[in-house]
């Protein structure tokens, strides 16, 4: 390729308009005779609904409706489904109001649409209701103890799903084990607090029937269909928009009830209703992630090879089944335990609970870093248990490369490709590893504690095979799409149907289109984030957009090469199969300087002066990209920490990290994904944690008691690659968005439980406050 | 986010605002807004009245001179943290300023605002109380003084009137060989203090220590004093030892909170550390 630009750093197009204030976020539409939603949510965790009585608010000047979720009912809305469903899985109704009962603190129990923002929220204290308490249960395995509170009749025992998974002999391997090592391992709830929070406006117009939605979702595409099929407007009389969002992390992939009352508020009203969310309700109303309680066995031998592997993790969903939840801790977190290590013999299982909290969903990483993170501590448990060097017992056990072929675990996935000792020994170097651990001996002696970790992770993403992702439950097929749009000019428009909310794809995949056609990206506009405009899209989640859709366009523009050749073909008086495209101009092999450009080929595909009637005028095509296997994106990150023996702060004093998430079309965007991720992730290990107390109330309910982490708190990171192109896609992209949060979190730990170690400290769980460090240090 | 109605006044005199605050028994009065303001957009807080002084002229700026320095109550956090002059006479205080909530908190929020507001994790109580300031504040009946150690009088709330407006802080003349400090332990979702210790000492002619004051924030449901931890520091020669046994004492009779970002007794801990810290600087500048 002349041009190479895949792979160059091109700065992102779309930061001008964002960082001038010139983006377009949903909360700046304004749209003619709008109206304002506010939502009464449940201040009770389990409560029945006895009265509810929304006269007084209805009198109240300015309000023009409240709804209940008997009113929804009547009016033909369904209840919210899941999209993706295990076998045997109990689904309990999810009226997007309430009826009867509310079940978590945010749980929606009516709405009010008012003439403004200020009347609405007024006229919620004129609703009148009467609960009548119910016992309440937050923990999710405590919720399937004999006699504890219960959410739905439909799950006994709260448990919306039984899954398992295995390998080997797991128990036999235990038996046989030199060691075995039993701990409880918790990875708290966190609150994903995007940037912006979800706001929707619903406009509906009645002659003709069109409902528009626009929302700060992650996948209009998906959220149409889910919204056909709740409100029973027909998909092809709805359209979804969403235009710039300030961030998801995954809690903006799902069709929410807020959305779906204004859609149904909006035809009621024959007005547009707006909705946006405050950042209070953002914590209890829009979804969190993570919150597993799990028992792990591990079995070692004394050489430090791991043999086994057996996991009982009690996954908390939450009130509801959120879209998604169901797949996030069985087929992304379980068959994932296995990491970059031979492991033979696993026994997982998984109770997906119901309990009186906020629906649990994909929060970045979604799975992955629930796995990272425990076969992450259990490799330093091993180290702690035999008095290894953790980066020993990495070695020890570590698949070897594998560049040509894929790697079969042990359960359900096969790896794409990987060196992960490669990687491993450059993260190593790059640290200095010996020189700290030297430092570290000299500093423990100084009663100064600094603490070393290392994460070796590997994470899925890519998802997915369509037929895969069918057989395993999904409701859709998970394949993106692509138009790529030639203009007369040689101007080119790419239609995709992935979302952009800070992936950069406005860059990275007109870099895709310009590389192949030999443009410049200037040449290239990318248009996303409208079902009316655009192609069927799956959802921007999961690292998913540049394996998928980036190779969507990919194969788009190769479409758009050969249709432009049967152009050239002519207009070089030629045979078709002589004729070559390179560096932007098409020619006869072997003679490069009577070539024809591009842009003269795309006039020609919309003038037809040199054509036969038999080449179809027009110059586009489109893709839908179903990749042949998931992408497995990999990498060592190594923290380096001092904790302070007076206080059990820790600090954070170096942090380097090597990942291998494929062959890279933006350098700069993928580093800024990996240093965006290395935060979000060591932000768990030290300070995020959703807090309930036994009533279920969110103690954490706002920034000032939810720790996230500020910049001035850490150090510049050290980033480095390594580079396996996957074999699943013709960019051999394997995604970047979520590697740095699934490594990070355990290389922070491991660090913090190094620092520990003169205290005889294996564990403790996180985050790792001062205090728990400072009590964990007082046990000595 | 959006706050219930209220009434909104702005006078351009103190004796406006305290005739408003003596005619509207439930009003609160509107400094920087960034304590008030919050709980009013949570619905937390719904005074009808807002008094607003931000327009009252005069309240803003610092003065330094040999008798002390006075602080006027409309003087913003960050313009505190900035002052030269201040810092030289007690960086205590200009590192308390520096330590409040985030660079936009710092350009608002004001000292009278967040004195008379009275957070029990404010920073600067603990630097008041061991500063020994005094409050000026202004009521239908003139104009009173209050000492800091009578200021603070329990969870939000402070010696002032309903119908007083905090004027002017005034910090006493530096004092030859003497020095103090503040140190704090910041909760890391709201940078509030979990725990924050100001130290002054004054030295006498051989080095001892001639008098020492230490305000506690953060830990008690009200800023405090270290009373034992000062009587245990008078008259002694100060090293690492003599100063770590009597920071032993700081938390001794205190009746420390527990909320999900620390416990009672964790709080009590960190408050004897923070007092050795704080103890150790401020004789460091003393000397």
């Amino acid at each position: 390729m002349a041009t190479q630009i895949i792979g160059s750093t091109v700065k992102r197009r779309e930061d001008p308009r964002l960082i001038t204030g010139a983006g377009k976020y949903t909360d700046n539409i304004v749209l003619p005779r709008m109206t304002f939603m506010a939502i009464l949510r449940s201040p009770h965790a389990h409560a029945r609904i006895k009265k509810i009585d929304a006269s007084r608010a209805q009198k109240h000047p300015g309000v023009l409706a409240v709804y209940t979720g008997e009113d929804l009912k009547k009016g033909g809305v369904n209840p919210i489904p899941v999209g993706f469903v295990l076998p045997d899985m109990k689904t309990a109704q999810h009226h997007p109001l309430a009826i009867d009962e509310v079940h978590y603190v945010g749980d929606g129990m009516a709405a009010v649409v008012a003439t403004d923002r200020y009347t609405a929220k007024d006229a919620l204290d004129l609703i009148d209701v009467e609960y009548e308490t119910l016992p309440v249960v937050v923990d999710g395995e405590k919720a399937t103890h004999a006699g504890a509170p219960q959410l739905h009749p439909e799950a006994p025992d709260n448990v919306a799903y039984y899954w398992k998974v295995g390998a080997g002999d797991a128990d036999k391997a235990l038996t046989e084990a030199d060691g075995v090592i039993k701990q409880r391992i918790i990875n708290q709830r966190l609150i994903p607090t995007a940037m912006e929070p979800r706001v929707a406006i619903a406009d509906y117009q009645p002659a003709t029937g069109d409902l528009t939605l626009y929302t700060t979702t992650q996948n209009p595409h998906l959220i149409r269909l889910l919204m056909a099929l709740v409100l029973g407007q027909p998909e092809h009389k709805l359209r979804v928009v969403s235009q710039d969002v300030g961030g998801g992390f995954g809690s903006k992939i799902y069709l929410y009830a807020d959305e779906v009352i204004a859609c149904f508020a909006a035809k009621q009203l024959a007005r547009p209703v707006k909705w946006t969310e405050e950042r209070t309700e953002n914590y209890k109303a829009t979804i969190h992630g993570r919150d597993h309680i799990t028992d792990a066995e591990v079995g070692y031998k004394k050489d430090g090879t791991i043999t086994a592997l057996k996991v009982k993790t009690w996954a908390n969903q939450g009130a509801y089944l959120s879209n998604f939840a169901p797949l996030i801790p069985t087929f992304f977190y379980g068959p994932m335990l296995q990491g970059v290590y031979q492991i033979s013999n696993f026994f997982v299982e998984v109770w997906g609970t119901y309990t009186n909290t906020t629906p649990v969903d994909a929060y970045r990483g979604a799975g992955r870093p629930e796995a990272a993170y425990l076969i992450e501590r259990a490799v330093d448990w091993v180290a702690f248990e035999l008095k290894m060097d953790p980066a020993e017992v990495r070695r020890k056990n570590m698949i070897p490369p594998f560049t040509s072929a894929p790697y079969q675990t042990s359960m359900v996935y096969a790896y794409d490709s990987g060196n992960y000792p490669a990687t491993l020994e450059k993260a190593l170097k790059n640290a200095g590893y010996a020189d700290l651990r030297k430092k570290q001996a000299e500093l423990r002696k100084q009663g100064k504690y600094m603490g070393i970790g290392i994460s070796t992770y590997v994470e899925i993403t890519g998802a997915a095979p369509a037929q895969v992702a069918a057989s395993i439950g999904a409701g859709v097929a998970l394949v993106e799409s692509a138009l790529v749009r030639v203009h007369p000019t040689g101007k080119v428009v790419v239609y995709t149907g992935s979302h952009a909310h800070g992936q950069g794809h406005e860059t990275t995949f007109a870099q895709i289109v310009a590389d192949q056609l030999g443009l410049s990206v200037d040449d290239v506009e990318i248009v996303h984030g409208d079902t009316e405009r655009t192609p069927w899209g799956a959802g921007t989640y999961g690292s998913r957009s540049q394996p998928v859709g980036g190779a969507a366009v990919y194969v788009a523009t190769q479409r758009v090469i050969e249709k432009g050749k049967k152009f050239a073909t002519h207009m070089l008086e030629a045979a078709e199969a002589d004729v070559v495209f390179e560096g932007g101009k098409y020619f006869v092999k072997g003679t490069p300087s009577k070539a024809i450009t591009f842009q003269e080929v795309a006039l020609e595909a919309y003038t037809a002066k040199k054509v036969p009637a038999d080449v179809e005028s027009g110059l586009e095509a489109i893709s839908f990209f179903n990749p042949s296997n998931f992408t497995f994106p990999n990498g060592a990150h190594i923290a380096v920490v001092m904790v302070d023996p007076d206080t059990g702060k820790v600090d954070l004093t170096r942090y380097i990290c090597v990942d291998d998430v494929g062959k890279v079309i933006n350098p700069m965007i993928v580093e800024g994904q990996i240093h965006g991720g290395i935060v979000q992730g060591l932000a768990q290990a030290l300070w995020e944690g959703a807090v309930y107390d036994d009533d279920g109330q969110l103690l954490s309910g706002s920034m000032m008691d939810y720790a996230l982490p500020i910049a001035s708190n850490l150090p510049s990171f050290e980033t480095s690659r390594t580079e396996t192109p996957s074999p699943v896609n013709p960019l051999g992209a394997k995604g970047a968005g979520e590697a740095g949060t699934i490594g990070s979190t355990p290389a922070v730990a491991n660090a913090v439980m190094d620092a520990l170690k003169p205290f005889g400290v294996r564990h403790i769980d996180m985050p790792l406050t001062s205090e728990k460090v400072w009590r964990a240090m007082q046990k000595k | 986010m959006f706050p219930a109605k209220f009434e909104y006044y702005a006078p351009t005199t103190v004796n406006q605002a305290v005739a408003l605050l003596k005619k509207h028994r439930d009003a609160k009065v509107l400094a920087g807004g960034h304590s008030l303001l919050p709980t009013m957009k949570l619905r937390l807080a719904q005074p009808p009245v807002l008094v607003d002084i931000g327009k009252v002229k005069g309240l803003a700026g610092i003065k330094v001179a040999k008798g002390g320095a006075t602080i006027g109550a409309l003087t913003t956090h960050a313009t505190i943290a900035a002052s030269k002059d201040l810092r030289k006479q007690c960086p205590a205080i200009t590192e308390a300023a520096a330590l409040i909530g985030d660079m936009q908190v710092r350009n608002r929020g004001t000292i009278g605002g967040s004195l008379s507001h009275a957070d029990p994790a404010a920073d600067y109580p603990a630097v008041m109380i061991a500063l020994g300031a005094e409050m000026k504040a202004v009521g239908p009946k003139g104009a009173r003084t209050i000492n800091a150690s009578h200021f603070f009088k329990s969870l939000m709330t402070t010696a002032l009137k309903p119908s007083e407006v905090l004027t002017e802080v005034r910090l006493p003349p530096h004092q030859p060989n003497s020095g103090c400090a503040y140190v704090k332990f910041p909760n890391p979702a709201s940078r509030f203090a979990v725990a924050g210790v100001c130290a002054w000492i004054a030295l006498d002619a051989k080095g001892r220590c001639a008098k020492a004051s230490i305000g506690i924030t953060g830990a008690c449901a009200t800023a405090t004093r270290a009373s034992k931890t000062e009587a245990a520091l008078r008259g002694k020669e100060l090293n690492e030892e003599t100063i770590a046994a009597a920071a032993a004492q700081a938390a001794d009779g205190l009746d420390c909170l527990s909320d999900i970002h620390a416990s009672a007794e964790y709080r009590a801990h960190l408050v004897t550390v923070l007092t050795a810290r704080a103890i150790q600087q401020a004789v460091a500048r003393a000397k």
